[in-house]
């Protein structure tokens, strides 16, 4: 198939069918003009023939839709880049191996979920003894000190704790993503670490499962860690961007 | 409501009979010492009863300010009733007309003279045998609307909404309503568990969910009651009594027709590092609280199972729950007032899991056959991909109504991607009545090989919780949760947020309360160990 990467369409079972599913809700009671409704703003985000498959009543005048149209836009693949980590994971045991021949020095870590955030899922996989699906966690590992500050850390209290302990990085998890609350959090305590003179001291990475790379580097991080995540991933890049910064 | 559970697990009942025992030990060991202290969330709570209400100019809530005034004077170890009523003797105003007095200024704790004891005894047994009749009459409103509507799904169709603003978690919860819920939790604010007030007033803005605040309550029960008129069913409004407050929001929800609380034993413990001692202490009496005003509370073990692995620590889950019943009962809860939980975790690439969860759901139904078992979907092993997930949920629905569930809280196809969107709860409960109704009488039909999978599976579940529930009768409770023995968590004895809210009672302490709420609700022998 030849697939010019320069106009790229959705596809459904054709090259360049454009064919795309959608569903929203309209606050708008269900019938013959929500359906129009729904179908000219399916033509508005740019779906050509767009078809009503489904239409719901979801009660106190809302209704729900789902629908298929043929989307007329295209996007130029062929230019795009994104900016990723280059660190290759290492095993568990290679990155302690590596901290401990090359860096000669534990290395220090301090996590928190901050702000009114009570999740602790993501900070807990990544830090915690046990890890992750079958990942030791960050605790685990011999050659790095983790301080697991748990949830509803300010982020004050995040920084001073990192001082005090001599963080070589810091990790924070958001996972309450409402109102785009992490991202006032996240910038907050970037903004923290700068004005007190810490930003350059320390590795400051951010995980969630709204975060990426690219984000984290829009904010003013060293790096993001988004779904997926493994303990390893997290260590593997501490470790090689501390022996970069050393020069080692 | 007695559930027919025949022993479809082979199940010893010797066995039962033991953990229930270890279980009823674990309980009378905390109790030997929870009557010798109060807390101030206890004492605001009975300030709440005697009705007081309001927050001062700077947002203080007037239970808050009087128990502050009483502490500061060093006589909180009696009770804010003893001196509520004595002030009430002296200056013959009501119970918020002297907070007020105190938030002002205009009335200082040391004026208030001395009287006898039978005198101001009087006067507070009169107003808290108000303040209980009050709770009974909104116990019999609830009782007459759900005699009057249609009956409830079986397993009953739990939804959540989380906007943060009240008047729109109004609009979500009437939606959810119409489209079928049975039950509708309004998820609260993240932090709000670590407040040591209760908020005052309706409130517009919380991340992660609604701030639980008595107006907040009301207008939600009042959306629920609009639905209710046009669905002809009833639909359970559910709320959080934990974290710091516990108590408080028992007389909260008590007072404003709350059906279900959240309202665990150890999870402020082991999930909010509050303290041990506090925790123990208020949810004695939050619960005497739910158990009189008729609410179901809600136990957390799902929890333990988000954090640890699902299938290893199976059995913490069976352990926490005989612990939550031995306490609850202490409490003056019903089983039927008991909706003890557990979840649906175990990761789904695993083969065979679903057998596994069977066997831990039909656990569950056999230990505990007149519970109304909260059942929580999966939420750990779940992503992005909304489609895998629905299908995942209807397996959970599946587990849910082969094993004779009740309080099912239904998953949303977007769980790890937003609080849930009107749609989701539509699809959800979709999901869950096409299943539910489809497999109907599956669990009737259905028996399990002897010695197979699932049998093995389940025995193996309760003999592990056995042993666990022994190691704790021997080294109590409070060690095990410093060796970390459930969800993985390791928690100090005298550590912990909201310590110094404990205060040792004063052998003149007196809380009419206690004993109002304790006659009234007398548990069954038998299930007492």
């Amino acid at each position: 198939m030849n697939i010019d990467y320069s106009s790229v369409k959705t596809y459904g079972d054709t090259l360049n069918d454009g064919a795309m599913q959608v569903s929203f809700t309209l606050p708008v009671p269900a019938g013959d003009e929500a359906r129009e409704a729904a179908r000219q703003m399916a033509l508005k985000m740019g779906l050509d023939s767009p078809s009503v498959t489904e239409m719901a009543d979801l009660g106190a005048g809302f209704t729900f839709f789902v629908l298929y149209g043929k989307c007329k836009h295209t996007v130029d693949y062929s230019v795009i880049k994104v900016p990723k980590q280059q660190q290759k994971v290492m095993s568990f045991k290679e990155v302690n191996e590596l901290i401990k021949k090359e860096l000669g020095c534990r290395i220090v870590v301090v996590a928190a979920c901050t702000g009114s955030d009570a999740h602790t899922v993501g900070i807990d996989a990544i830090v915690n003894m046990k890890g992750y699906a079958g990942e030791y966690g960050l605790e685990r590992y011999p050659e790095i000190d983790a301080y697991n500050l748990g949830s509803q850390v300010p982020n004050a209290e995040l920084l001073a704790r990192a001082v005090e302990l001599n963080a070589d990085a810091v990790l924070v998890s958001q996972v309450v993503t409402q109102k785009n609350i992490h991202l006032e959090n996240l910038t907050e305590l970037i903004e923290l670490a700068e004005a007190e003179g810490l930003r350059d001291r320390m590795l400051m990475i951010c995980g969630g499962p709204r975060i990426s790379h690219e984000l984290a580097i829009e904010l003013g991080y060293d790096a993001g860690f988004g779904p997926g995540t493994l303990p390893n991933h997290v260590a593997s890049y501490i470790a090689a961007e501390l022996m970069r910064r050393h020069k080692i | 409501m007695i559930i027919p559970v025949d022993n479809k697990l082979n199940l010893d009942p010797g066995k039962v009979k033991l953990a229930r025992e270890k279980a009823g030990k674990i309980a009378d060991r905390l109790h030997a010492w929870i009557g010798d202290y109060t807390t101030t969330t206890t004492e605001r709570a009975a300030a709440r009863l005697m009705g007081i209400d309001g927050a001062d100019e700077s947002g203080v809530p007037m239970a808050n300010v009087m128990v502050d005034e009483l502490a500061r004077s060093g006589i909180l170890d009696h009770g804010l009733v003893p001196w509520l009523a004595r002030s009430i003797v002296a200056r013959e105003e009501s119970p918020q007309e002297i907070a007020e007095a105190l938030a002002a200024g205009s009335l200082k704790v040391e004026s208030i003279p001395d009287c006898a004891e039978e005198k101001w005894r009087e006067v507070a047994d009169k107003l808290a045998g108000e303040a209980a009749a009050g709770i009974k009459a909104v116990k019999a409103e609830r009782d007459r609307l759900k005699s009057k509507a249609a009956p409830p799904n079986k397993p009953m169709l739990y939804v959540i909404v989380a906007t943060g603003n009240v008047y729109e978690d109004a609009v979500q919860a009437e939606a959810a309503a119409l489209q079928g819920a049975d039950i509708v939790a309004v998820i609260r604010h993240t932090g709000q568990s670590l407040l040591d007030y209760v908020p005052y007033g309706p409130t517009t803005e919380g991340f992660g969910g609604t701030y639980a605040t008595q107006e907040n309550f009301r207008i939600v029960r009042q959306a629920l009651d609009r639905a209710a008129q046009k669905t002809g069913r009833y639909t359970n409004l559910v709320n959080y009594a934990s974290g710091l407050c516990m108590p408080e929001i028992s007389v909260m929800g008590a007072f404003e027709r709350l059906d279900m609380m959240l309202n665990d034993a150890m999870y402020g413990i082991l999930f909010r590092d509050i303290n041990m001692k506090r925790t123990f202490i208020d949810q004695h009496f939050s619960r005497m609280i739910n158990a009189y005003a008729g609410i179901i509370i809600n136990t957390g073990e799902d929890n333990y199972l988000t954090t640890a692995d699902a299938f290893d620590e199976g059995h913490t889950v069976i352990a926490s729950q005989f612990i939550n019943e031995q306490l609850a009962l202490r409490s003056g809860l019903k089983e039927e007032q008991m909706g003890l939980g557990h979840a649906f975790e175990i990761n789904p690439a695993m083969e065979d899991g679903l057998l596994m969860e069977i066997a831990q759901a039909q656990l569950c139904r056999e230990l505990f056959p007149r519970s109304p078992l909260k059942y929580m979907p999966p939420t750990k092993h779940v992503t992005g991909d909304i489609f895998k997930t629905y299908l995942i949920n209807g397996m959970f629905n599946l587990v849910s109504v082969l094993t004779g569930q009740e309080i099912q809280l239904l998953g949303m196809l977007t769980e790890a991607i937003h609080t849930p969107f009107i749609s989701d709860r539509y699809l959800s409960i979709k999901n869950a009545a096409y299943v539910f109704n489809n497999a109907k009488h599956l669990g009737e039909e259905i028996i399990f090989r002897e010695g197979g999978r699932i049998q093995e599976r389940a025995v193996f579940l309760l003999n592990e919780a056995c042993k666990m529930l022994q190691e704790i009768d021997e080294i109590s409770l409070e060690t095990a949760m410093e060796k970390g023995m459930f969800a993985d968590i390791k928690r100090s004895r005298d550590g912990g947020k909201g310590g110094t809210g404990v205060i040792a009672r004063h052998k003149d302490y007196y809380n009419p309360f206690f004993t109002i709420f304790m006659n009234d609700t007398k548990v069954e022998e038998g299930r007492l160990s």
